[in-house]
């Protein structure tokens, strides 16, 4: 690195400008514990420097080791509390693998119709409940009261679908607890764990879901309970679009330049969500083929370019690094899988090989400061260690699906550079086609964008599952598990989207007991600190260099704009992101030659 | 005329709490999953908007600071845990959710903490705010089998010697107040029966209800002291000795997993939410999670529970001796591990390399 043109550089923004420490921690309204750390620029307005860091360690991988691998999904829905139910799929997902059994048909849909209803809860109450009132009247009224005044003036452009007649009257509604938007919002998240609650038997961590299918009793009534349920979602959907296009749609226009909060590089990924039953026979060897007939398209978009779709070359380089984070290094440990099932080499930093060993020590931000590891995803082409992020999940969903091009299930049509989703006709609303395109940008309000239009795509989805679970049920199916048998020794992985993006498990059985096992959810991928190379993690990539359009100074600074770029990815920490507001320390007045560089990394 | 004769006729049913305002503390920085702050938001018997804008009677006005629902972040937040400590929050309920690490079995750094110490910028442990807050608080709840009993983060290999609130303080500890740690397990928790738990102490603070009911476990009583099973409707398929072999049958599940007939905890009677859901009622086996012995004692979760074979197979000639039985089992499971304590050593089995 040229320290002395980055000093000269620094020194001269420095100069202009006065960088004042500014830390939450904690950073709430997300699930888990979570720190940014910032140096702040307030004479250029901009973030300078971030560090995201995570108080908590719990060592699954390591008091998981030994046990029974049929206990994995109950195990590791504990991992998270509000999407514990996709890790309990993605295990069984894996167990599949490893057991070699094959659900039957509708135990497939009746997984799917639970995990819908999770993206549908889950989305909802984040969206509403916790970053809406970042944009709530009492926010905006104390962080850019000019904006509220306008959004007082302005109409919003659906108000005859939504019934907010101002932009103002939105963010009134999305006041915590006594706005009208937020308390509906709130009662809505109920009925849509009620749907979970009928597959999967109890949220957030389910009861019938095993290897080889559900515990799950299918019955008219099952289905029915889900159905009505259902469509007063997809009512509350055709309001809440449009509700939300307006809102954020007035964010670019009333503060121009709003589009560079939290926006970084276009690197996303998305593991695909939704098996066919017709075609997943959950072989690795297969994995190709069935991860394509996904009803969420897995892939890798690389500046807006779509580098793959095949699970297999997604499992393969995938790469956990350290650098900044409370854990000896594994290098030399034990090699579990030196081939997949195909034949294809596994690196030694790939989580099937992954020795979890913690070392607990002192924070220190230029060394070591988070629990939280460093996963990379390996490109061959160019031999880089990319910092690929979810976008809190639906972004990294939809521009995978749209791009792919696959999924055309008549609720849902990929174009090739957008999703249609049709929603059909409900109790006072009319059939309604929604469009997502693809955005100019991976940003803090184009993630937010897309986690309201999946709102829609998941219920689109699930009345897609509903009618094939029907068939089946009509059809007298009603099988619902396959039995089978633990094998000595086997391996297996598997892919899903939890709702805040990719999560893959990864399990090694030896002796019929679990020798390894590494799960991988989003959150690692958004939340991770600085690697070995010297790559920031997105969160910290996204939050660095974030203007800064609240009104108050370094004394009232609630750092907004941070908070919606944090937010924006959906953290959810069992694990955490702290932002705390320090003091408002003058840091450097005239200079700072630690501005914006990171001099003990390589 | 005086005022209050102006008031309304019925408003002399109308007592005024004992206390005007109360605030709620929720820590979520022990080793959990946040899920029990998720599990409250789905809760309707009551809301935690009924409470929170006083839509139930004789409470006082409870104010919440837990950080999945909180307006405020970072220092802000936070202030709220320094002004307890100082006594000027007072009164207080601490509610603690995730198991207490235990910071003792290592030379330096932290487990799990909340918030960052100004003075060495260091975080602060959450156990250092239990022992802050703890003597102050009126009383201590425990939300979720996590912090109630170690839960899942304490099993057996654990690197981190992770304990249950009691381990922690001590199974006699008692509140300036008088009480005892509160003790709400599920894991999650169920919704409605932590709010319901919740309300109970509002009431107790308001001076409208006596000491909470608990049991040897610290469990409240009217929650916990019926079995699964008794509250099964897949139970009258016990009674006929007609058991499911696969999970593929909506038939008794105790000889493929299910350990129902003798864990503490009312979910299939009440239902997961709105008296949907559950655990064996619809199909999923009972794997012991409001139990002080969960897991290590429900594992592999996917067997037939020892002694159930014999239960089942004598309820042909029913009764007494099944009741004797499942009392033992019962007994067993109502202890945890011995590895969860507070002692300056790890036992959990786990060796590290390097702490």
């Amino acid at each position: 690195m040229g320290t002395t043109t980055t000093i000269e550089r620094n020194q001269e923004a420095a100069d202009k400008g006065q960088l004042v420490e500014m830390n939450w921690d904690p950073i709430t309204r997300i699930v888990g514990s979570l720190g940014i750390f910032t140096k702040i620029d307030f004479g250029k307005r901009k973030v300078a420097e971030c560090h995201s860091t995570s108080s908590i360690f719990r060592g699954y991988s390591i008091f998981m080791k030994g046990k029974d691998p049929r206990d994995s999904h109950f195990i590791t829905s504990r991992i998270c509390g509000i999407c514990g139910d996709n890790h309990a799929t993605c295990a069984t997902y894996a167990q599949n693998m490893a057991f070699g059994v094959r659900p039957p048909p509708i135990a497939e849909w009746i997984v799917n119709l639970g995990e819908a209803a999770e993206y549908m809860f889950d989305h909802n109450i984040f969206q509403d409940n916790l970053v809406g009132v970042d944009f709530c009247e009492q926010m905006v009224k104390e962080t850019n009261p000019g904006v509220f005044e306008k959004a007082e003036k302005t109409e919003s452009p659906h108000a005859g679908v939504h019934g907010y007649r101002t932009i103002a009257d939105i963010m009134r509604a999305l006041n915590p607890f006594t706005g009208a938007f937020y308390r509906e919002a709130l009662q809505m998240s109920r009925l849509t764990r009620e749907m979970f609650c009928l597959m999967e038997g109890r949220h957030v961590h389910p009861s019938t879901l095993y290897p080889g299918g559900v515990g799950t009793v299918p019955t008219v009534q099952l289905f029915t309970d889900y159905i009505v349920r259902l469509m007063k979602y997809v009512e509350f959907m055709k309001k809440v679009v449009p509700l939300h296009d307006d809102l954020f749609d007035f964010f670019y226009e009333a503060l121009p330049g709003y589009e560079e909060v939290g926006r970084r590089r276009i690197l996303l990924g998305c593991w695909g969500s939704f098996n066919d039953p017709d075609v997943c026979d959950y072989t690795y060897e297969k994995m190709t083929d069935w991860g394509r007939a996904m009803y969420v398209t897995p892939g890798v978009i690389i500046d807006g370019k779509q580098v793959t779709t095949d699970l297999v070359d997604i499992n393969l380089n995938i790469r956990i690094l350290l650098g900044s984070s409370y854990y000896d290094d594994w290098q030399n440990a034990e090699t579990f899988v030196k081939h997949d099932p195909l034949g294809n080499p596994v690196d030694q930093r790939h989580p099937w090989n992954q020795s979890t060993i913690p070392r607990p020590q002192k924070r220190d931000f230029a060394g070591k400061y988070t629990w939280v590891m460093s996963p990379r995803w390996y490109d061959k082409r160019t031999g880089d260690y990319l910092a690929l992020d979810t976008g809190g999940g639906p972004i990294a969903r939809f521009w995978s699906t749209a791009l792919a091009g696959l999924v055309d299930i008549g609720y849902i049509k990929a174009t090739g550079h957008s999703v249609k989703i049709y929603l059909p006709k409900t109790m006072s609303l009319p059939e309604t086609e929604l469009e997502w395109k693809i955005p100019k940008w991976s940003n803090a309000i184009e993630r937010d964008r897309a986690r309201t239009y999946f709102q829609a795509y998941a219920a689109a989805a699930a009345l897609h599952f509903a009618e094939k679970a029907l068939a089946e049920l009509h059809a007298g199916r009603t099988k619902t598990w396959n039995d089978f048998k633990v094998p000595e020794d086997a391996i297996g992985c598997g892919f899903h989207e939890a709702v805040r993006g990719v999560l893959s498990h990864h399990v090694v059985i030896r002796g019929k007991k679990i020798a390894n096992y590494h799960p991988y959810p989003p959150t690692p991928w958004n939340a991770n600190p600085r690697d070995i190379y010297g790559t920031p993690g997105p969160y910290e990539d996204a939050v660095q260099n974030t203007p800064i359009f609240e009104e108050n100074g370094p004394e009232k600074f609630k750092g907004i704009d941070i908070m919606r770029a944090v937010r924006s990815f959906d953290p959810c920490l069992p694990c955490g992101v702290h932002m705390y507001l320090g003091d408002g320390r003058v840091l450097e007045t005239h200079h700072s030659p630690m501005f914006g560089m990171q001099p003990s990394q390589p | 005329m005086p005022a209050h004769a102006a008031a309304p006729y019925g408003q002399i049913t109308q007592k005024k709490p004992a206390v005007a305002e109360v605030h709620i503390l929720w820590i979520t920085a022990g080793l959990g999953c946040d899920g029990d702050s998720v599990s409250i938001t789905a809760a309707t018997q009551p809301s935690i908007e009924d409470v929170l804008l006083g839509a139930i009677p004789g409470l006082p006005k409870v104010h919440l600071h837990n950080p999945v629902l909180a307006y405020e972040n970072g220092d802000e937040f936070m202030k709220y845990w320094y002004l307890a400590e100082e006594g000027k929050l007072d009164p207080f309920v601490l509610v603690v959710e995730g198991s207490i690490p235990n910071e003792k079995i290592k030379e330096e750094g932290y487990w799990a903490a909340l918030g960052t110490n100004p003075d060495t910028g260091q975080p602060i442990p959450t156990t250092e705010w239990i022992d802050r807050l703890a003597p102050k608080a009126l009383a201590v709840v425990g939300a979720g089998t996590c912090a109630a009993y170690g839960g899942i983060h304490a099993m057996e290999g654990n690197p981190t010697g992770c304990m249950g609130l009691a381990d922690y303080l001590g199974w006699g500890w008692k509140s300036k107040a008088g009480l005892p740690i509160v003790n709400v397990p599920g894991c999650p928790v169920q919704p409605d029966n932590f709010m319901e738990t919740l309300l109970y102490l509002l009431y107790q603070v308001a001076g409208r209800a006596p000491m909470i009911p608990l049991d040897e476990q610290l469990r409240p009583k009217w929650l916990f002291e019926q079995t699964v099973h008794q509250g099964c409707d897949r139970a009258g398929y016990y009674e006929e000795g007609d058991f499911a072999s696969s999970y593929n049958s909506h038939k008794c599940l105790v000889k493929i997993g299910c350990w129902g007939p003798v864990v503490n905890c009312n979910v299939p009677k009440r239902g997961w939410m709105a008296g949907l859901g559950g655990c064996p009622n619809v199909g999923g086996i009972c794997i012991g999670c409001t139990m002080p012995g969960f897991p290590d004692k429900f594992m592999p979760f996917m067997d037939e529970p020892p002694g159930g074979k014999l239960s089942s197979t004598a309820i042909a000639t029913y009764g007494k001796a099944i009741r004797t039985l499942r009392a033992v089992t019962n007994h067993t499971i109502n202890k945890e591990p011995k590895w969860r304590h507070s002692r300056s050593q790890l036992t959990t089995g786990y060796q590290p390399q390097s702490y």
